[in-house]
């Protein structure tokens, strides 16, 4: 659209045609105020606050609905538009409940600003308000009906954004309601109930406290919290969530999560399990206390106690039986700097390449495939902006609902063209320009035929023809963005990346940090940033072995055959996941690190109560490869970072620390400063530091040691810039070193999680707060089929 | 044989549906009609009308429920079988419309919105209903009532009481 | 049935078949009937948009747009197809004129609809009425049912290849603000009545996307005779700049009330003295509400004015609807003001502050001034409340709302204050209950 000129304020101001004139006075620095008005939402003009004096026009305008023109002189502020907006507020107030002192979005509402700032406080009306009992709705999302000012926004947001459409509006007039889609009548309780996604986005935007969150309402006030931006533990798209923060006697809980200042890479995006399923971290059954097995059963005992077992336990056992007879297992939830210290410990301090982690994508495969072309690493941004893609396989608005929410908002706003194969009939096949179903099995067939192999269609799809359609459509597109769901593996992945050699490609991953797990080189045969094991740089500097070692299976098939001494596992509870028998562990020797006593924890020898994502600092990168800063937001007295407890455990190993982590020789790093709001532990370690005879400047503990190392010898993190992460915004890395190759026969060993939007892993059972919900929903589930 | 294997209305007004949908450039568009004349049928627009109506247009039942809510002839619980509506918006007000209600609530013994024990009437305040030039009006159910006085009334309200119907001539019987 | 009236001073034009059983399509041919169609048929669009622009037809529903110019705005080339949307919602307090035609002439507006589909290039045509008309739904139906069994309606109409026109009627459910022409046409969509943004105004973007020319019904039933007796003669029936005549409902305390075809800018006093025959029961005019409920009130002394649009607005008022409603000197313009707000209160779709809020809390403070709880400072909240309504709605209902109001607080200002000091007329003011609220109809079962 060409440029046009126009007058705002005084001000001369150019935007393209067809620009809202509420953005471009945004863009430009004048804000006008507005209820209705949320960017990317369909229009309302229902709220009026927006309006703006044009002259030569009649009456006053709304900004949110006139497009810029040229030569357009436009007044934002005068008393007569002063007078419209109090007018606006006073008629809003008179029936508010002006509850502000309790209501949960006092200090955070855009009535009490706007209020604030046109001065309606006088109230004129006699007649009393109408009250109206407060509802829940669902357990996380509850409608206190009077402070609803009708701006719609939850409606769009639910109906238009998340393509669920639970909301409604209902009567008319001054009766109008938001309504959920389950009518008192047909609610257990006879209140109105949502069945939905729970996704809390109608929470988020609404500008009020009308709709409020199950699991914050009543509990504080926003300022009597601290808020600390870091990333969501549960799903592989790697969200940015707000945590509201308070202090306790044992340490700093979290209150609330919510997506506070919209500035990450999720946008104005949160979903459920972001939104509400932190509780895991305040759940009274958390280790506080390290735990050793005495006359068979796990003790309480000092971290003195606890450490020196294990890391002498450990020494013996490696000294005894030798390096490949421990295994270590890392996790999809642990930072970067975890991952990477944790694959160095076995590498170097162990001096095994037995280690591995629960794997949920074939990311060794694409790394691999797209070797030496680092731009086709695709990011989450292109999944936003893209003008074409391709998903094949997985089912984004459950397994990565960003993602869903990218595509979905790029269809409808940009009119993107997206493509979806998938054996099932996914939801996103509603914005779908074409889909095509493909065979349960059919994806490698499928790839092959793409590759223009026509003998395969039958095994690809049960509709051919459709198949044809769909693959004349994607040649005739230059350019894709192509998202792989977890079910595309190996040679697949190798064939469709061959075959759109101009793409862009992602690989959808189950847990914050499945990307990082696989980057930082948690796996038996490749070393970080992908290279074969007995790379040259890493042989050098961890004097490790050059022959790859065990695999997860394998490695409890050792345990089996009595031929694995120890077993260190780190954030995971692979007995669980794998259904391993109990029994296999019986003679080994095992250290668990977890939050909880999981199902392996239990069979442990050594349990260290370990600190979770939200309460520590590092990184962590998406199944696309956005590095992204954690910062430590609650903190739980009892617990310890992973990072610290793999020094501490290398440390009793008998192991030369400043060897493990490069503390003293790094330049940037610091004493905890980044670790986040409540840090105070620089001065914790600076006493241990002294104690043992170490340099009190630098912290070992400090993960920000190992990312000097990991930017020297990971291929990709070299680009991240420090700054840029301290900030908090994401940088799209590619792990391309130029020497990786296709590792043949490799074993994939994917085990997708299989989470839903209510589910995520092993936290999934201490989260009150996703059990709830999954009760509420299979309720609604069950009524629904009571009444077909 | 109907769109909706099991529906729950009469086979005519069933097949009234199969052919209204067909009607518009786009089938939502028989919505309105759908949710009148299924009350007219089963007396209002009950959960298990808006069930079918939503299933029959492709629509949640959110969706329905927006609506119906909306329109103010539309009614979720049932009504008396004659509906008697009085109009005392401002050109039958000026010609006696609220005098009309007082009468219709006495005799009737109900309020606004109000339903007969027997269920035989029911009785609203009404908006205008386009019927200014003869008030004040009345309607029971569709029926038209003009130029109405308390006795006219009542001549009307017994005639319906007695299963006639709408009375041919008003003007004779009543004094 | 509603009773037929006349008078020697009305020019019946669209009221010129009433009482002739024209509702039947053999009476309705018998009396020109379909032949105006058929000129448009032979002399096309451009002759048609012609006349209708020479007719000075505006807008009978309550605007006063230039009919032609309307239908001019539609682009000729479209890839969607357009549409004839005829309001027939009528809703309006005080108006009942399209009720009559509906009742009389209902091929009237089928013949309208098929002329309006003409000149635009339309395929297909909708009829709307409000969902109180039931019977006259089923007249107009029949109708419909009648002309396609003439080969009227349908495909290659008058055996003309290739000129297709459909009709379909289509019924409201109860809703004032589904009259305006946007909430019209959401509303044919099966959706809430909720008005639409414009631009882009319905001729651009209407109903289902396409272009579309949304008339009243009486401006449709207007188009056949217009065509049948030429432009100018029509236009020479009525004022300047004012073509022909129109409808006239005559409602409240006058003699004869009824629905007269009037010439346009005929004198207000004569339609109220002479037509309507005078104050009912000898009494003293007190005021005249001239076009429909949101038209301010025009006092005793301010009638001396002719009945157009332009006349009106010089007079502070607006023609309107045309339904003229008449209070003698015993209506307390308290309580004629209440059940005006509570009207608009009750209709107000919801969708936007001003009109939402500011016609509840019209309701409330006047519901309590009427019952006695009043005090001084209430009068002028009402004014500050209907002034900062004006103008700042998302659609006319608002200022429909808040223009009557201010009316009544300015010229009548001095009731109002002695309504306080105990000068009363009371009156049971029932409460309607709102949309959607407790429902109460069978809460005894
Ligand atoms: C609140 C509101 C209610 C309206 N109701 C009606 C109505 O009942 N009938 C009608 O013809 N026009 C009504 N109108 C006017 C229509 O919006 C529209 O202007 C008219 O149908 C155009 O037809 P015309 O040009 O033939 O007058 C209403 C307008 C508003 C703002
Ligand atoms: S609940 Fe909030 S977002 Fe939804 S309409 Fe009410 S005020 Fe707006
Ligand atoms: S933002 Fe423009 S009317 Fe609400």
């Amino acid at each position: 659209m060409p440029d046009v000129n126009f007058i705002v304020d005084g001000q001369k101001l150019t935007a393209p045609a067809g620009t809202l004139l509420i953005d471009a006075c945004k863009s430009a620095g004048i804000e006008i105020p507005a209820f209705c008005y949320y960017p990317g939402l369909s229009l309302q003009a229902a709220c009026r606050m927006c309006v703006v004096r044009i002259e030569k026009q009649p009456k006053l305008a709304t900004a949110c609905t006139t497009t810029v023109a040229e030569g357009m002189v436009v007044h934002t502020e005068n008393p007569e538009i002063a007078q419209a907006r109090k007018a606006t507020l006073q008629l809003l107030l008179g029936n508010h409940p002006l509850d502000c002192p309790v209501c949960d979005a006092g200090g955070e509402c855009e009535l009490q600003d706007m209020t604030f700032k046109y001065g309606a406080a006088d109230s004129f009306y006699a007649e009393p308000k109408n009250h109206r009992e407060e509802q829940k709705w669902s357990p996380v999302v509850y409608f206190d009906r009077p402070r609803c000012i009708l701006c719609y926004r939850c409606v769009r947001m639910c109906g238009e954004g998340m393509d669920v459409f639970a909301l409604g509006i209902q009567n008319r007039g001054s009766s109008s309601v938001i309504a959920p889609n389950v009518p008192a009548q047909l609610s257990p309780e006879n209140i109105p109930n949502l069945d939905c996604e729970q996704c809390g986005m109608c929470i988020d935007a609404c500008p009020v406290g009308a709709l409020t969150s199950g699991t914050y309402r009543y509990k504080t006030r926003p300022w009597e919290m601290n808020h600390v931006a870091t990333v969501c533990t549960h799903c592989g798209d790697g969200c940015k969530t707000t945590l509201g923060v308070r202090s306790v006697a044992n340490g700093s809980e979290i209150v609330r999560g919510d997506n506070r200042d919209k500035s990450g890479i999720n946008g104005d995006f949160l979903c459920n399990k972001g939104r509400y399923a932190f509780d895991f971290a305040n759940n009274i059954e958390r280790l506080t206390s390290p735990l050793m097995r005495k006359d068979g059963k796990l003790k309480p005992v000092s971290w003195e106690e606890a450490l020196t077992f294990a890391g002498t336990r450990l020494r013996e056992l490696r000294d005894q039986r030798g390096p490949q007879s421990i295994g270590v297992i890392g996790s999809n939830r642990l930072t970067n700097e975890e991952n990477y210290l944790l694959q160095k410990f076995a590498r170097s301090v162990i001096g095994t390449n037995n280690i591995d982690h629960h794997r949920t994508a074939d990311f060794v495969t694409l790394a691999a495939a797209l070797r030496g072309s680092s731009k086709r690493f695709a990011s989450q941004h292109c999944v936003e902006k893209a003008p074409a893609l391709l998903v094949i396989g997985g089912d984004p608005t459950t397994q990565a609902p960003l993602t869903a929410w990218n595509l979905r908002t790029n269809v409808r706003n940009k009119n993107a063209r997206l493509y979806i194969a998938n054996h099932a009939d996914i939801k996103l096949r509603r914005q779908a320009k074409a889909a095509v179903t493909l065979d349960f099995a059919g994806y490698g067939a499928f790839a092959d035929y793409l590759a223009g192999d026509d003998s395969t269609a039958n095994a690809a799809s049960p509709d051919t023809d459709a198949l044809a359609k769909f693959r004349d459509a994607l040649r005739a597109e230059e350019k894709l963005i192509i998202v792989l769901g977890n079910e595309v593996r190996g040679s697949t992945i190798a064939r469709l990346v061959d075959t759109f050699p101009t793409s862009k490609f992602a690989l959808l991953s189950d847990y914050v940090n499945s990307r990082g797990a696989a980057d930082m080189g948690v796996m038996p045969d490749v070393l970080p940033g992908y290279q074969l094991v007995g790379a040259h740089a890493f042989v050098e500097e961890y004097k490790s072995p050059e022959t790859p070692g065990l695999n997860l299976v394998e490695m409890f098939d050792a345990a089996l055959a009595r031929e694995l001494a120890a077993l260190y596992v780190v954030g995971s509870n692979p007995v669980a996941r794998y259904n391993v028998d109990p029994a296999t562990l019986a003679n080994t020797f095992l250290i668990v690190q977890d939050l909880f006593l999981t199902e392996t924890a239990l069979l442990a020898d050594v349990v260290f109560p370990a600190s979770n994502l939200y309460e520590k600092s590092g990184s962590v990168t998406n199944s696309y490869g956005d590095v992204q800063l954690v910062s430590k937001a609650a903190d739980k007295s009892g617990t310890r970072s992973d990072f610290e407890l793999i020094v501490r455990l290398a440390d009793k190993f008998g192991h030369e620390i400043k060897q493990l982590v490069p503390f003293g020789k790094g330049l940037r790093a610091d004493m905890g400063q980044t670790r986040g709001a409540q840090s105070g532990e620089a001065d914790r370690h600076s006493v241990w530091l002294t104690a043992n005879n170490l340099e009190p400047k630098l912290s070992p503990f400090d993960p920000f040691a190992i990312l000097d190392e990991i930017q020297r010898l990971v291929p990709g993190y070299d680009k991240l810039l420090r700054l840029q992460l301290l900030s908090g915004n994401d940088q799209h890395i590619a792990p391309s070193a130029g020497d990786l190759v296709q590792i043949a026969n490799r074993n994939d060993l994917v085990l997708p999680s299989h989470d839903t939007l209510f589910t995520s892993g092993s936290l999934t059972r201490f989260s009150p707060q996703l059990q709830d919900v999954q009760r509420h929903q299979s309720r609604e589930v069950a009524d629904h089929l009571a009444a077909d | 044989m109907s769109a909706i294997a099991s529906t729950i209305f009469s086979p005519e007004l069933a097949a009234r549906f199969d052919k209204l949908v067909t009607l518009y450039p786009l089938k939502r568009s028989a919505l309105i009609p759908m949710l009148l004349y299924a009350q007219d049928e089963v007396g209002y627009v009950s959960d298990a009308c808006v069930a079918e109506i939503a299933q029959r247009l492709d629509l949640l039942e959110l969706d329905v429920r927006n609506v119906l809510s909306y329109y103010s002839m539309l009614r979720t619980v049932p009504a008396g079988k004659y509906n008697v509506q009085v109009c005392t918006n401002i050109s039958c007000m000026l010609r006696g419309g609220f005098e009309l209600l007082d009468h219709c609530k006495h005799k009737l013994g109900i309020g606004h919105k109000g339903v007969t024990p027997d269920g035989l009437f029911s009785l609203e305040e009404v908006e205008c209903i386009g019927a200014c030039c003869w008030a004040p009006a009345v309607q029971v159910n569709y029926d038209f009532h003009d130029d109405l006085t308390p006795a006219k009334m009542d001549v009307i309200l017994e005639s319906y009481r007695n299963g006639n119907g709408k009375p041919e001539s008003v003007d004779k019987e009543a004094v | 049935m509603p009773k037929l009236v006349s008078h020697p001073d009305e020019v019946k034009v669209i009221s010129r078949r009433f009482g002739t059983g024209a509702a039947d399509i053999e009476k309705y041919i018998a009396q020109d009937g379909y032949k105006a169609v058929q000129m448009a048929l032979e002399n096309g669009p451009a002759w048609i948009i012609d006349t209708m622009k020479a007719s000075g037809l505006r807008g009978r529903g309550g605007a006063g747009f230039p009919t032609g110019m309307k239908w001019s705005f539609v682009p000729k080339e479209s890839a969607k197809p357009k549409y004839v949307l005829v309001n027939g919602d009528e809703s309006e307090p005080g108006t009942c004129k399209d009720h009559v035609i509906f009742l009389h002439d209902p091929h009237a507006v089928i013949e309208g609809t098929m002329i309006a589909g003409l000149a635009i290039g339309a395929k297909m045509g909708f009829i709307y009425l409000r969902g109180e008309y039931r019977y006259l739904l089923n007249i107009v139906e029949k109708a419909v049912a009648d002309a396609y069994a003439k080969g009227f309606l349908g495909k290659n109409i008058f055996g003309k290849e290739g000129v297709d026109f459909d009709i379909v009627t289509q019924t409201g459910a109860g809703a004032y603000e589904v009259g305006e022409e946007s909430a019209l046409m959401e509303s044919l969509e099966g959706k809430r009545g909720v008005p639409r943004i414009k631009p882009p105004f319905p001729a651009v973007v209407g109903l289902y996307g396409g272009p579309t020319v949304i008339n009243n019904a009486e401006t449709i039933a207007a188009a056949p005779h217009i065509l049948l007796m030429g432009g100018e003669a029509y236009a020479k029936l009525g004022s300047e700049r004012n073509g022909g005549t129109r409808l006239f409902g005559i409602s409240g305390h006058v003699e004869r009330p009824g629905v007269y075809e009037l010439p346009m800018g005929y004198s207000l006093r004569k339609a109220i003295y002479d037509v309507a025959g005078g104050i009912k029961d000898g009494k003293q005019l007190k005021a005249v509400v001239p076009g429909g409920s949101s038209c301010p009130v025009l006092k005793a002394d301010e009638i001396d004015v002719g009945l157009d649009f332009d006349q009106m607005a010089k007079a502070g008022t607006m023609l309107g609807s045309g339904g003229i409603v008449v209070l003698d000197e015993t209506v307390s313009i308290v309580e004629f003001a209440l059940r005006t707000i509570r009207f608009y209160q009750h209709e107000s779709c919801g969708w936007c502050i001003p009109c939402r809020e500011g016609t509840d809390w019209l309701k409330k403070t006047l519901t309590r001034f009427h019952a006695g709880g009043g005090n001084k400072k209430d009068i002028d909240n009402i004014q500050y409340l209907a002034e900062n309504m004006m103008g700042r709605t998302f659609c006319p209902l608002g200022d429909a709302a808040a223009m009557p109001t201010l009316g009544f607080i300015k010229k009548f200002r001095s009731e109002f204050e002695e309504y306080l000091e105990g000068k009363r007329v009371d009156h049971p003011l029932i409460q309607i209950q709102p949309i959607g609220e407790p429902d109460t109809i069978g809460a005894a079962h």
